[in-house]
């Protein structure tokens, strides 16, 4: 089906099952820990044999000898794996450096050996036996004694609009503000796991992996095989947040292992290696001009940020909002990119526009205090319709100063004290903070498979990934609502790579392209059922499990009875995001209470307005937000990976040292949906949410501790030594 | 050092086995590869490698009712033994460094990390795991809360988060005081206070808490009212 023109009405705004708060359907399963996770597939191949990671002592240079010779006699093993006896391998696409090192090593905790054995604890204690010398080479692992070398990323020019030096200087009010970010772990719960399991030429990989094509084309260029003869199985993920888009050293190993081992093998990463081992969201030093009218109107932006990355890899795009969400004729952003020899930077939930908003969304609030303004109202100001940088190109929907006017009133922010640290409540000092959130809907191709049974039964395939997102649910209510049954007579099949291609799971692009290629496969199937049950006039209804057209209804089942029908389509889009540009928006509110004495910030209330197109299901749509919301909590006030410069690697890389937040950092939180359509987007009219929800919380607490306490923190994470020596007099 | 047909291990063949398994895991050979999960220093004169073959006990337990007997390697977790050797797979490995909370399970009554404990220090306990709370088509009461207010997103938090939940409100109940109890004196209550202070230790990631607290509010609530009536639903 091709999506070219904006959607009329059509079967999918019945809402008889789409747009219901739902339960997931695979919660039953998940919650009596009966759904199965890639490690956990005892059922699927017999004699499998353990695989455990040997990650490299250094970060840069070479390994100059190995001896593998005392754990090949250990107990148990049955395979070394290393560079040396692995063969020729090529490198994924997605994949910056290699999944195996050596002899060259790229970055610290880069795989360098698999131990295979018949049991964990053998092959654990077997790669401690492995000797490796290494030669190390100095490398470059401090972004800020980089900055000066950073250079323009292929691909990735400066955008400027207007003469944005010209009008900065002549601007009455200026904000000139330098923000920086930290490198930040995904940290899902489960680590990346693989089974791997050899047919003679053919690979079977029950992996944790979200974007199910992508992996099969980096395990083809990687392991150079045909794509036909490899398998990604991925029915259950446990965490991704981009931490899984890509194949990892995990699924590599296996793979090797199990050829090595000559029998199935199966690889988790401990969760020390993962931080180092795999990707993480690269740390940022952002500077933001603002200049506006006395009135507060903005007439240059600016916004500049540096990053870095292995050689080969991409900045992180932290401008990227920049260009979209504020009016304002004279405009720069830039991005320059250092190369640092840190394990790889990736994406990790909103890249861009997670660290992009916790510096912009604090800049809007320094501006507003210099002008005297609210910060709402300034924002709302500087509110636009139309791509500022193309002007006459509209948004599909932007409700933006919509999300901030009802959540102001639902947050009760006229009671708000403009004066930072004039509420005190016993020992704590209040405040509450605004920022705006923003993130792209990107739209893809997506592919599903549909068939129909004797008995009714609509079972969906695609290569879809649930990555707790909900998308087995929305899934469902999409074929419920199209085919006119209810939810209880859809199967949903996913993560197969033997299913049709779909989108996968990212950038929050997942809702609405998997369903609406779901709805187009559906749709394809009511002609099927129509032509076979002999409905040639007018166009069948299709309801309660049953069809109906001309007067005459006839079971749903009854186009099944001589066999099932099996139809496949995809969505494709034409030019309508050219046409318009197709956002997500949403006021973020947060309230802190800081004790006056030691600092300790605490979050107190968390509200969320959002305007995201359709809601396919409130529930886990919900879910997505406040998830989000507490991503943006701990990048606010806790997360960073503590880089070693001299050593080059992530020191805290553990769950203890770490910290994301827990039950105690978390208030209650609350999520409101604008009701919005967007005819644009597809024929599902809906967009995407699990990425809105991170982007801005981080600055809307910022914010809140600033107004709380009157400390200006512009490096992340707020920690209390950031502002205890400047908190005011206890009286 | 192996231990066979003994299912009464002795508090000194456990100190022996544990004392084996011990050097066989912290002592580091050489000095320059470590395994990843250790940062130990390295070992001033690697000799060679001591070939040890594993060190195996015998452990019976019970798990979700059922009697078990094991033979396993001495360096087995409670986690592993459950996970790899009794293919009860609910229970997660997050960590295996009891930093997060998924492998949680009831043992005699009490919620542990399952990741910090070795299977041979079980013998004649009882394990309940979240597949011995309930099943899809019967799920315990705690189970049905956490579908019901969504209080779970990719779902390898969960078990241990069900675990614990239930845990925890059975500690409260005992009068069992956390950190944030105001009074050492008086029966704690299941408010939104203590139990976000009690599940701390139970990570998720994907950031369901609020949720999980709701269904928590939610099965306490229901327990009060049945206590009210005179029955006890959990």
């Amino acid at each position: 089906m091709k999506f070219d023109t904006p959607a009329a009405t059509n079967p999918i705004d019945q809402l008889k099952v789409v747009g219901k708060a739902t339960d997931r359907i695979d919660g039953p399963l998940k919650t009596t820990g009966t759904a199965p996770y890639a490690y956990e597939r005892h059922d699927v191949v017999a004699n499998q044999a353990y695989g455990f990671i040997l990650g490299s002592a250094i970060a840069k240079g070479r390994i100059s000898r190995m001896d593998v010779a005392a754990a090949k006699a250990a107990p148990g093993v049955i395979a070394v794996v290393t560079a040396e006896n692995a063969g020729a391998l090529g490198k994924g696409k997605w994949n910056t450096a290699a999944l195996l090192g050596g002899p060259e090593i790229q970055h610290y905790h880069q795989a360098v050996a698999l131990v295979v054995a018949e049991t964990f604890e053998q092959a654990r204690d077997a790669a401690s036996l492995i000797k490796v010398d290494y030669q190390a080479e100095a490398g470059a692992y401090d972004l800020a004694a980089a900055r000066s070398g950073a250079t323009v990323a292929k691909g990735e020019p400066d955008s400027t609009v207007g003469d944005f030096n010209g009008a900065y200087a002549a601007a009455p009010v200026q904000l000139d503000a330098t923000y920086t970010t930290p490198d930040q772990g995904h940290a899902m719960m489960e680590p990346h796991a693989t089974i791997a399991a050899w047919n003679g030429d053919k690979l079977t990989l029950w992996t944790a992996n979200q974007m199910i094509n992508w992996g099969v084309k980096d395990v083809s260029q990687t392991l150079n095989m045909p794509e036909e003869n490899i398998r990604l199985i991925s029915p259950y993920i446990g965490g991704g947040f981009g931490g899984k888009l890509f194949v990892r050293s995990d699924a590599l190993m296996a793979a090797l292992g199990a050829k090595a081992a000559g029998r199935p093998v199966k690889v988790a990463l401990t969760r020390p290696l993962m931080f180092n081992n795999t990707t993480h969201r690269p740390a940022t030093i952002q500077r933001i001009r603002i200049g506006t009218t006395r009135e507060g109107r903005i007439t240059a932006i600016g916004h500049e940020s540096w990053s870095g990355d292995l050689p080969g890899g991409k900045p992180e795009t932290a401008v990227q909002q920049t260009r979209l969400l504020y009016a304002g004729a004279n405009r720069l952003t830039a991005m320059r990119l250092a190369v640092l020899d840190l394990p790889e930077g990736n994406a990790m939930r909103a890249p861009g526009e997670a660290p992009g908003l916790m510096a912009l969304e604090i800049a809007m609030d320094e501006m507003a205090e210099k002008l005297g303004m609210d910060p709402i109202q300034f924002r709302i100001l500087n509110d636009t319709q139309e791509d500022p940088e193309k002007p006459g190109r509209p948004y599909s929907q932007r409700q933006l100063a919509e999300c901030l006017r009802q959540g102001a009133e639902r947050f009760g922010w006229a009671k708000r004290s403009p004066k930072p640290a004039s509420v005190r409540e016993g020992r704590w000092l209040v405040g509450v903070g605004v920022a705006a959130g923003f993130r792209n809907n990107l739209v893809t191709k997506s592919a599903a498979r549909v068939r129909l049974d004797g008995q009714g039964m609509v079972t969906v395939e695609t290569d879809m990934t649930d990555i707790g997102t909900g998308t087995y649910t929305i899934i469902a209510q999409t074929a419920a609502e199209t085919m006119g049954v209810p939810l209880d007579r859809v199967a949903v099949r996913l993560g197969d790579s033997s299913f049709p291609v779909s989108c996968g799971s990212g950038g929050q692009w997942g809702a609405n392209n998997s369903t609406a290629g779901v709805y187009a496969a559906c749709m394809k199937l009511r002609q099927a059922v129509a032509r076979k049950l002999g409905f040639n006039a007018a166009e069948p209804q299709f309801a309660d499990g049953h069809v109906s057209s001309g007067g005459h209804t006839v079971p749903l089942a009854q186009a099944a009875k001589d066999g099932e029908l099996v139809v496949e389509d995809l969505i494709e889009y034409g030019d309508l995001d050219k046409k318009y540009q197709q956002s997500t928006f949403a006021g973020h509110f947060v309230e802190v209470a800081v004790d006056g004495a030691t600092g300790e910030i605490r979050l107190r209330r968390m509200l969320a307005v959002c305007a995201a197109g359709r809601i396919l299901n409130p529930k886990s749509a919900r879910s997505q937000v406040i998830g989000a919301m507490t991503m943006g909590a701990g990048a606010a006030l806790m997360e960073e990976l503590a880089v070693d410069k001299r050593r080059g690697f992530f020191v805290n890389h553990d769950l203890a040292g770490y910290e994301v937040p827990v039950h105690a950092d978390i208030p209650h939180q609350e999520v409101v949906f604008l009701d919005e359509v967007d005819p644009i987007s597809s024929p599902m009219k809906a967009k995407g949410v699990g990425e809105l929800g991170i982007c801005g919380v981080g600055a809307a607490v910022a914010n809140a501790v600033y107004n709380a306490t009157g400390v200006r923190v512009r490096d992340y994470p707020i920690t209390l030594d950031k502002i205890l020596d400047h908190l005011p007099e206890m009286t | 050092m192996r231990h066979h047909g003994n299912a009464d291990v002795s508090r000194r063949g456990l100190l022996l086995g544990a004392a084996a398994s011990a050097a066989l895991t912290a002592t580091p050979r050489h000095g320059q590869a470590m395994p990843a999960d250790g940062d130990a220093p390295p070992a001033p004169h690697p000799g060679p490698a001591p070939v040890m073959n594993p060190v195996m006990n015998r452990v019976s337990l019970t798990v979700n009712g059922t009697a078990q007997t094991l033979e396993v390697d001495t360096r087995t977790t409670l986690l592993d033994a459950l996970r790899e050797h009794l293919h009860l797979t609910g229970t997660k490995k997050g960590c295996d460094h009891g930093q997060c909370g998924a492998c949680t399970v009831i043992v005699d009554g009490r919620r542990i990390n399952s990741c910090l404990t070795l299977a041979i220090m079980h013998e004649g306990g009882s394990v309940t795991t979240v597949e011995g709370l309930g099943t899809p088509a019967r799920l315990h009461p705690m189970q049905a809360a956490f579908v019901k207010h969504d209080g779970y997103q990719c779902g390898y938090c969960t078990p241990g988060q069900i675990c614990s939940a239930v845990a925890v409100l059975d500690e409260i109940k005992a009068g069992i005081p956390s950190h944030v109890t105001a009074s050492l004196t008086d029966a704690p209550q299941p408010t939104h206070a203590e139990m976000r202070e009690r599940m701390s230790g139970n990570i998720c990631r994907c950031g369901a808490y609020s949720n999980i607290l709701d269904a928590m509010t939610d099965v306490a609530g229901q327990r009060t009212a049945g206590q009210q009536n005179g029955r006890d639903p959990a």
